[in-house]
């Protein structure tokens, strides 16, 4: 055990020298997950957003034949554009989005109360105006229903007598619940968090040494092997750690400037986040490093090591995918799958909800379980005449 | 003291090693000398117990290389072919850190890497990273971390390469030293010169066997011939 740590604290102290080490470990590796996001946030969420609030423009033709219809949806957020001569053409021609014609009639029919024609000119083909559409169509038809009740009232009928079905959607999903759903790559964040924090110790320890020519003297010293093995592991783990630890806290900072309270969301990135996540991932920790040194053992060089995790890398994002596109609904046994079950937890804490302790337990019981046998695995090729060898 | 019976080892088809039997006695420097490929580097890999044999045996100083490879290691210094420094530390500091996995304590092991870079003659670079350091200053601090606990038997492989004239003088100075303090010194080298300024014994290995055996001057008389290197060469020859 005591050579496990000496050799853990040479590890460390050379990285700590190392800028590639620190760069990436306590720089890249806890920053690109919440940067990564926040951009992702700001494009996907921002636009919505902004599409919301902002005024609607539309080419109105005919505005002076229905002046209350205009000032109503002037206060719903029409930008009134001028009349052009061919609105037809004018949006084929792509020149203008969404135009609308008030009937020459209109006025006559409205005061008659009979239904007054407004004719909406657009191209569906083009995505971009459909929101645009949409958001004009609903304008009218709350205008033309409010009218509706008002011309009932009037005839000292109940409104109620028009609406014969009434259809409430009520959304059951908490606003945690729906902001959980655009979070589903947190987690895969967080794994390449851990990834990116002890790639460079894990290659530098062990393709590394060995390119440097000084695994073979480091192995002649009379420890075995597998203690120098755990010790560049504990290393390994401390740096990606730390780097998990940062990152974690960068996403507590970004949750700030995330617009969640605008999209009426809200994401328990809090202390108790913390406080689970963090017990919870450290056993993924100790899988992914020990993972990443038998990559690295393997390779006959640092490049080739580089390839090789470089394609690992992508693995964890597998659950997230699969999480994202099939709605599967936890079991238990699928906290037993080391990344998996990470993932079905984390994503349930941002949701604020309780994760069962037996899931937790089973899944670090799992994930430890998986390490070992990694451990043991790599110990082999340790212990194999080859390692020190550079081919 | 470094005997080794029968070493055999192939590598597939290629065998490197193909009954290579020595003694290397303490307070003499025994040479392996042989072309390059002749079965060296893997012979003396074996012995400092980085591979294991296919068979034969090796003891070092009574001890089975096989059966107590740990106490073999503490027993031997080695410098191999393979003499990289971690270049982020100091030389100091790659001392202590092979001083510390010998097992020395912190006390004992500041003492002896002291002593060593006194001996060394490697004051001032000592505290300097070895980034960047000469081939004579890598060489130095290689052996002065293996010699740092301080071991009976003393085993490098090629230790002059890429020395020049005065690192390999104040090397050769060192081995000598170690000779006269009564340990057993064998190294492996594939230069004339070197086995004929230094070793007590010379070891002439070719295509994985021990061809002859014996001081320079009895390796003369045995091939008739007043000059070594010719000696050398028909031992050498004989074996093809």
């Amino acid at each position: 055990m005591n050579a496990a740590l000496r050799v853990f604290v040479k590890e460390c102290r050379e990285s700590l020298r190392d800028r590639r080490v620190l760069v990436n470990s306590l720089l890249v590796g806890p920053l690109i997950g919440p940067l990564l996001f926040l951009v992702l946030m700001r494009l996907v969420v921002g636009r919505e957003l902004e599409k919301a609030e902002q005024p609607l423009p539309v080419v109105v033709i005919g505005a002076e034949r229905a002046p209350e219809l205009i000032a109503a949806l002037r206060q719903m957020g029409l930008a009134q554009k001028p009349a052009v001569d061919d609105p037809e053409r004018a949006v084929r021609e792509q020149r203008i989005d969404l135009a609308m014609r008030i009937a020459a009639d209109f006025g006559a029919d409205w005061r008659a109360g009979r239904p007054a024609e407004v004719e909406l000119i657009y191209d569906s083909s083009r995505r971009e105006g459909g929101g645009d559409v949409e958001r004009l169509r609903g304008m009218l038809d709350s205008y033309s229903r409010r009218n509706g009740a008002l011309r009932l009232l009037a005839r000292g009928l109940s409104p109620a007598i028009a609406t014969p079905l009434v259809v409430a959607s009520r959304d059951s999903a908490t606003p945690q619940a729906r902001g959980a759903l655009l979070f589903a790559m947190l987690p895969y964040m967080l794994v390449l968090t851990i990834f990116i924090g002890g790639l460079w110790l894990a290659i530098d320890s062990t393709a590394g040494e060995r390119e440097r020519q000084s695994l073979e003297p480091l192995l002649i010293n009379p420890v075995p092997r597998d203690r120098i093995l755990l010790g560049k592991l504990l290393a390994t783990a401390a740096f990606s750690t730390a780097s998990l630890l940062l990152g974690l806290l960068a996403f507590l900072v970004v949750g700030h400037f995330m617009p969640t309270e605008e999209l009426g969301m809200s994401l328990a990135l809090g202390p108790r986040f913390l406080g689970v996540a963090l017990p919870l991932l450290v056993p993924l920790v100790l899988l992914i490093c020990i993972t990443q040194i038998l990559i690295a053992a393997f390779a006959r060089s640092v490049r080739e090591a580089q390839t090789y995790l470089g394609l690992a890398q992508l693995v964890p994002v597998i659950p997230s995918i699969v999480l994202s596109l099939l709605p599967l609904k936890a079991q238990l046994w699928m906290y037993a799958v080391p990344l998996l079950g990470q993932q079905l937890a984390v994503m349930r804490l941002l949701r604020a909800e309780a994760v069962p302790p037996v899931a937790l337990a089973l899944n670090v019981v799992a994930t430890l379980l998986a390490a070992l046998a990694a451990f043991a695995l790599t110990r082999r090729v340790y212990d194999s005449e080859r390692l020190a060898i550079a081919v | 003291m470094i005997e080794v019976r029968d070493l055999r080892k192939a590598f597939g088809a290629t065998r490197a090693v193909d009954g290579v039997s020595f003694t290397a006695r303490d307070g003499e420097i025994t040479g392996l000398l042989g072309p390059n490929g002749a079965g060296k580097t893997t012979t003396l890999r074996m012995l400092y117990t980085l591979m294991r044999p296919d068979s034969g045996s090796i003891e070092v100083d009574g001890r089975d290389a096989q059966t107590e490879a740990l106490a073999v290691r503490r027993t031997i210094g080695v410098l191999p072919d393979a003499r990289g420094l971690y270049k982020r530390l100091t030389a100091r500091e790659n001392i202590e850190y092979f001083a510390a996995l010998q097992g020395l304590e912190a006390g004992v092991a500041r003492a002896r890497t002291d002593a060593l870079i006194a001996t060394l003659g490697m004051q001032d670079i000592a505290e300097r990273r070895t980034e960047g350091f000469s081939q004579g200053e890598r060489v130095k601090t290689a052996i002065a971390r293996a010699l740092v606990h301080g071991p009976q038997n003393v085993v490098l492989d090629e230790p002059t390469n890429g020395l020049d004239v005065m690192a390999t003088r104040s090397l050769r100075e060192f081995l000598r030293a170690l000779r006269d303090a009564g340990r057993c010194v064998l190294l492996s080298t594939h230069l004339m010169q070197e086995v004929a300024a230094l070793c007590d014994r010379i070891v002439i290995i070719a295509h994985g066997r021990v061809v002859a055996d014996g001081s320079a001057a009895e390796l003369r008389a045995r091939a008739q011939e007043q000059n070594l290197e010719e000696a050398f060469m028909k031992f050498i020859g004989g074996a093809a």
